[in-house]
């Protein structure tokens, strides 16, 4: 049956050839990829390190060493995302609901937090 | 007014000679642990009827006890009573294991055959479940999707047929858990198909920490979700890899449109509720507090949990898959009942791009208006007024979408066929239920609608009247493309005009009980507040309705008896038809009846839009897609690419 | 029949199919550690000051696995480079390379982490007790350092002092079931009638001490007639000197229990458990989380043996099927190990 799905016969697609995984341009990255490793590992200990850090009393205020250890990691993962899993020049397809799924966690991070932030008058056992 | 029902030109008889490497397969794998996509289609329908009707069969005993609060049961009422004399002769010791303790749970429920107050809130909280989760989506999305999507793109089958298999066998696991949760001790789960804690998680923890109604409970939809994730990454992955040569996005039929979305729906918002299950089984079988607030009483003693949880969080979660449900619940309904407006008005569908736009902005809204179920709890102006805002805008795209429907009715010759009539009666069913949904969006309103019947009635117009009669045209619709056979006509009107008068009489008299103020969740149907109210409504008291609710619920039930009887018979000694019966456009009316391994006997090349129905200089009044363009005819402009 | 573009992709889209699926799977996975994080965070944000512990877990452990994640995140996307670079041997090599990290880091946390966690024993003192522990939680300190209130006294349970009523005969079997004697405290101690212990504990020094398991004084709490109504704890660090800057928001390696004990009375504690879920809302989300975390890991390192062993058929028929095998799994793989990267900062650090 796959001769229904015969490539040369798609009209209205165009054919999107894409060299970036060929076996030399492979070879090429090779080297990247330990040296992101490598970074990633240096960014741990960062992590670890900053995490001794009184932010709070540096700045003023609260949270700043969760605010500051979540940039780090969501550096990481954006590299690991990038580079590991190739999302750096992938497919609008992949990256377009990517993007919605990206949206819609936010949502539902914010819009439950709004619960704490907006209470009825005197429903609130603690503040910060 | 009997339908026209033409035989195909093109059937071929040779149909099935075409597949040189088909090798036969044995029973087990071509009927049970089959890769196909439309075997697994119809063993999900199949398992979906059976739970519909046993959904249905818990909402008769449950009507039973609202008409007649306190009095055996008929039928099943004296079998239980005897089986718990005979069970008083082997009591229940320390939780133990015994020959018993499957009827006892069962008998428990009905003390002298008279429905208790735990077995209506357990059948109650299992209609529920099951309607939704084992009955209503089983058949709108899993069934019809697997079935006909891969045929309205002209595919060969899923792109990943195994996972396909698992996905079927995940959820046939969940429905056995489910099933077995009405034989413990205690009986199934009873804190409402929403499970909400902190009553969820102290319910059954008497009995023992993992065979008990509520942790089964939990443990079946984590199968069920895994089943629905499997099944929603190959749909999507069918539509975006599969399609036939020239199947752009924009020829799509609009029912793979609406799974398409309807999938992705599934793939990110069932999820959240995975993580609030896993968290409830924590809190069950762990000990922990994720939903257990600091100080909690139970039974007038402190719960023996830390605290610290709180039990507002699980309905987020909840809710963030459950208000896109709804839409899981519908979206796949409204697809079939447009493949079906469009077939029998044998005309092009009004707004097919504002459909599917539609469809879209419906989708993404869904995501953030999930805490307009959850004004109950208190929550903040500022937050009640977000979710208003957003619940009001998401009526937009629903409007869209109906009016589309309405409108694809007009200046049509309409041919009344059975799926016609149910498609037709969808519209103003789904119209009351939609309007109905609107003074609920604020909040003001809402605290007074919502734990009474007027709520009941609300949703169940959307999804009984509205989707399941959308299965039902999708039913007399795709049945000869399953079996190669027509259901019959005269027993499919019966089945048609009974279904809607019963299924009115149960629902509209809901919306006055419900405005009088009555709650949704009295056991008894609210008789032990007789004499406190005789306001009548129409003539009756809100209990007199009851009656009349639970008789036409009872009726319901037995207008569903044609379409068994139709079910059956005309698989055997229907009306045999070719390949296209109902002389539709889109492409699963190639492939022949039943269609064999591979769906297609020949390579397909699509041309033109889903709906070229009564096209201007064409020599007959459709167009599949399929067919090569020929320089006479004038495209149509909304379906053109 | 056969279903088109699993090896080769689409042109059209530009993808294979299983690429295309594990990334609808991983949008997914993304939603549901997404539901468990804001969980996570919506406990955490909404918990009442002095409920939300620091410090509990061992930093050097868990920096040690993140590397070995990331490593292994390494040499999988070594494996499918030199697949398509058709280096079948090498990348066999690293495909078990990534195998071995993967059960090292199951290793680590299943047979050196989690085990820990159910020996240490943790209890919250009532709000309006804790002023009778000040010596263990030096809140008038926090207080002028403008931080939090601490509630909890944590560390290693010596013993447990009993009240009875009825037969002794059940405590004493069940005490030395597991190791422990049941003794008349020092004279005139604190005046509970008796003492579950470590055999032999006094004469040993602090750290070698048996100590009596968390999980055991609940089941001493169920034997009929019996009533705990004081543990004995040899206490963390921070609970020893509560006073010093250093414990203000208590450091992250993992230190044995100090030779202090305190004495905490039965009627002033609010809630006591091992470091088990039960114990508190953190611990709770860090073994459901970290255990949903460790199930993903299972699957990959399943799957990947799998590819292993499996692997070279694949291969001779078609190295590009096998390299887009392995770079399905090594997206899972990815995903794993970018879930890790959250986790360890917001459990382990903060």
């Amino acid at each position: 049956m796959s001769d229904t799905h015969a490539t040369e016969t798609l009209p209205g697609a165009t054919p999107v050839h894409d060299h970036s995984h060929d076996a030399e341009h492979v070879a090429k990255h090779v080297k990247g990829y330990l040296v992101i490793g490598g970074v990633l590992i240096f960014l741990t200990f960062v992590t670890v390190w900053l995490s001794y850090v009184n932010f709070d009393e540096l700045i003023g205020g609260h949270g700043w060493n969760f605010i500051i250890a979540m940039i780090v990691a969501t550096f990481k993962v954006s590299l690991v995302g990038a580079i590991f899993m190739h999302l750096k020049g992938e497919k609008w397809t992949i990256w377009r609901f990517l993007l919605f799924t990206a949206f819609f966690v936010a949502g539902l991070f914010l819009l439950t937090l709004l619960n704490w932030g907006d209470p009825i008058f005197g429903t609130r056992h603690s503040t910060h | 007014m009997a339908a026209p029902i033409t035989s195909n030109a093109h059937d071929d008889p040779h149909a099935h000679g075409h597949d040189d490497h088909h090798h036969e397969l044995g029973f087990w794998q071509k009927y049970i642990f089959s890769t196909d996509h439309k075997i697994i289609g119809i063993q999900y329908g199949l398992t979906g009827l059976v739970f519909l009707a046993f959904g249905f069969l818990l909402m008769t005993v449950m009507r039973w006890q609202l008409a007649h609060p306190g009095t055996v049961v008929p039928g099943m009422g004296p079998v239980f009573a005897s089986l718990g004399e005979f069970l008083k002769q082997h009591p229940l010791q320390d939780n133990t294991f015994d020959g018993w303790f499957w009827l006892r749970a069962v008998a428990d429920q009905f003390p002298g055959g008279v429905m208790s107050a735990d077995g209506y809130n357990s059948f109650g909280a299992m209609h529920g479940t099951i309607m939704v989760f084992f009955g209503i989506v089983p058949i709108a999305f899993a069934s019809f999707g697997n079935f006909v999507v891969p045929l309205q793109i002209g595919a060969p089958d899923m792109t990943f047929p195994k996972i396909n298999m698992a996905s079927y066998w995940c959820f046939f696991i969940s429905c056995v858990i489910m099933v077995i949760s009405f034989f413990v001790p205690g009986g199934a789960a009873k804190s409402g198909w929403t499970s909400y804690p902190p009553l969820a998680s102290v319910a059954d923890s008497a009995f023992w920490s993992f065979f008990n109604g509520q942790t089964l409970w939990l443990t079946g939809m984590v199968f069920n979700i895994t089943a629905s994730l499997l099944g929603s990454v190959n749909f999507v992955a069918t539509i975006i890899q599969l399609r036939a040569p020239g199947m752009t996005w924009m020829r799509l039929p609009f029912f793979v449109w609406a799974q398409f979305v309807t999938a992705f729906l599934l793939l990110l918002a069932f999820p959240p509720l995975e993580a609030a299950g896993i968290f409830q089984l924590m809190d069950r079988v762990a000990g922990t507090s994720f939903f257990m607030p600091t100080g909690l009483i139970v039974n007038g003693q402190p719960a023996h949990w830390a605290g610290g949880g709180s039990p507002i969080l699980y309905q987020h979660l909840f809710w963030f898959l459950a208000h896109p449900e709804v839409y899981v619940l519908i979206l796949p309904g409204i697809g079939m009942v447009t493949e079906v407006i469009a077939n029998n008005t044998r005309k092009p569908i009004y707004g097919y791009k504002a459909m599917v736009g539609a469809l879209f902005v419906l989708a993404f809204l869904s995501f953030i208006v999930w805490a307009h179920h959850m004004y109950m709890t208190g929550m903040g102006a500022t937050v009640a007024a977000f979710f208003q805002t957003t619940t009001i805008m998401i009526s937009v795209p629903s409007v869209i979408l109906i009016t589309a429907l309405l409108i694809s009715l007009w200046g049509g010759s309409i041919r009344f066929t059975v799926p016609m009539l149910f498609a037709a009666a969808f519209l103003p069913m789904f119209g009351i239920g939609g309007l109905t949904g609107i003074p609920l969006a604020f909040n003001a309103v809402d605290l007074y609608l919502h734990d009474t019947y007027y709520i009941i009635a609300h949703f169940h117009y959307v999804v009984a009247p509205g989707t399941i009669f959308a299965i039902f045209a999708g039913i007399y619709y795709w049945f000869p493309k399953a079996t190669g056979r027509l259901l019959n006509d005269f027993l499919g009107r019966v089945h048609f005009f009974g279904s809607l008068i019963f299924i009115n009489g149960v629902f509209a008299p809901m919306f006055l009980q419900g405005m009088a103020g009555m709650h949704r969740r009295w056991y008894d149907g609210g008789k032990i507040y007789e004499g406190l109210s005789n306001a009548t409504v129409l003539g009756r008291t809100g209990l007199e309705w009851n009656t009349v609710i639970s008789y036409s619920a009872f009726l319901l039930g037995v207008a569903q008896i044609p379409f068994i009887i139709n079910f059956f018979w005309s698989m055997w000694a229907g009306k045999k038809v070719g390949r296209n019966p109902w002389d539709g456009t889109t492409l699963e009316w190639d492939a022949p009846s039943p269609p064999g391994h591979g769906n297609f006997d020949k390579p397909l090349t699509v041309y033109r839009g889903p709906y070229e129905y009564s096209v201007p200089g064409a020599d007959k009044d459709f167009l599949p897609q399929t067919e090569a363009p020929k320089t006479s005819e004038k495209p149509l402009p909304t379906t053109t690419h | 029949m056969e279903i088109p573009y699993t090896a080769s992709a689409r042109p059209d889209t530009g993808l294979y199919n299983a690429k295309l699926g594990i990334w609808l799977f991983l949008a997914s996975e993304v939603m549901l550690f997404g539901g468990l994080f804001s969980g996570y965070l919506f406990l955490r944000l909404g918990a009442e000051d002095g409920y939300w512990p620091h410090g509990l877990l061992n930093v050097p452990v868990g920096t040690g696995n993140t590397a070995v994640l990331i490593l292994s995140s390494v040499t999988i996307v070594l494996t499918w480079a030199n697949l398509k670079m058709r280096n079948f041997a090498l990348a066999q090599r690293y495909l078990l390379a990534t195998i071995l990290c993967g059960v090292l880091f199951l290793v680590v946390k299943l047979a050196y982490e989690y085990p820990q966690k159910f020996q240490h024993f943790g209890a919250f003192i009532k709000k309006d007790a804790a002023h009778e522990y000040e010596a263990y939680l030096g809140n008038e300190h926090l207080k002028e350092r403008g931080m939090p209130p601490r509630y909890e006294i944590s560390g290693h349970l010596e013993a447990v002092e009993v009240s009875l009523t009825g037969d002794k005969a059940a405590l004493v079997t069940l005490a030395e079931e597991h190791g422990l004697e049941v003794v008349e405290p020092p004279a005139g101690e604190h005046g509970h009638a008796l003492m579950v212990e470590g055999k032999a504990d006094r004469e040993k020094p602090a750290d070698q001490k048996k100590g009596v398991s968390p999980a055991l004084a609940e089941k001493i709490a169920k034997v009929p007639g019996v009533k705990i109504e004081a543990f004995e704890v040899a206490l963390d660090p921070a609970n020893a000197d509560p006073k010093n800057p250093d414990n203000d928001r208590p450091h992250f390696l993992y230190r044995h229990a100090t030779d202090k004990v305190a004495l905490l009375h039965a009627k002033d504690v609010q809630w006591a458990s091992s470091f088990a879920p039960k114990h508190s809302s953190y611990f709770a989300v860090y073994f459901t989380i970290t255990g949903l975390h460790g199930l993903h890991v299972l699957a990959g390192v399943l799957v990947m043996v799998y590819f292993y062993f499996f692997g070279i058929e694949i291969y001779r028929k078609n190295p590009e099927h096998q390299a887009n095998r392995i770079e399905v799994v090594g997206l899972f793989w990815h995903f794993v190990d970018l879930i890790w990267i959250f986790v360890f900062p917001i459990f382990y650090l903060l």
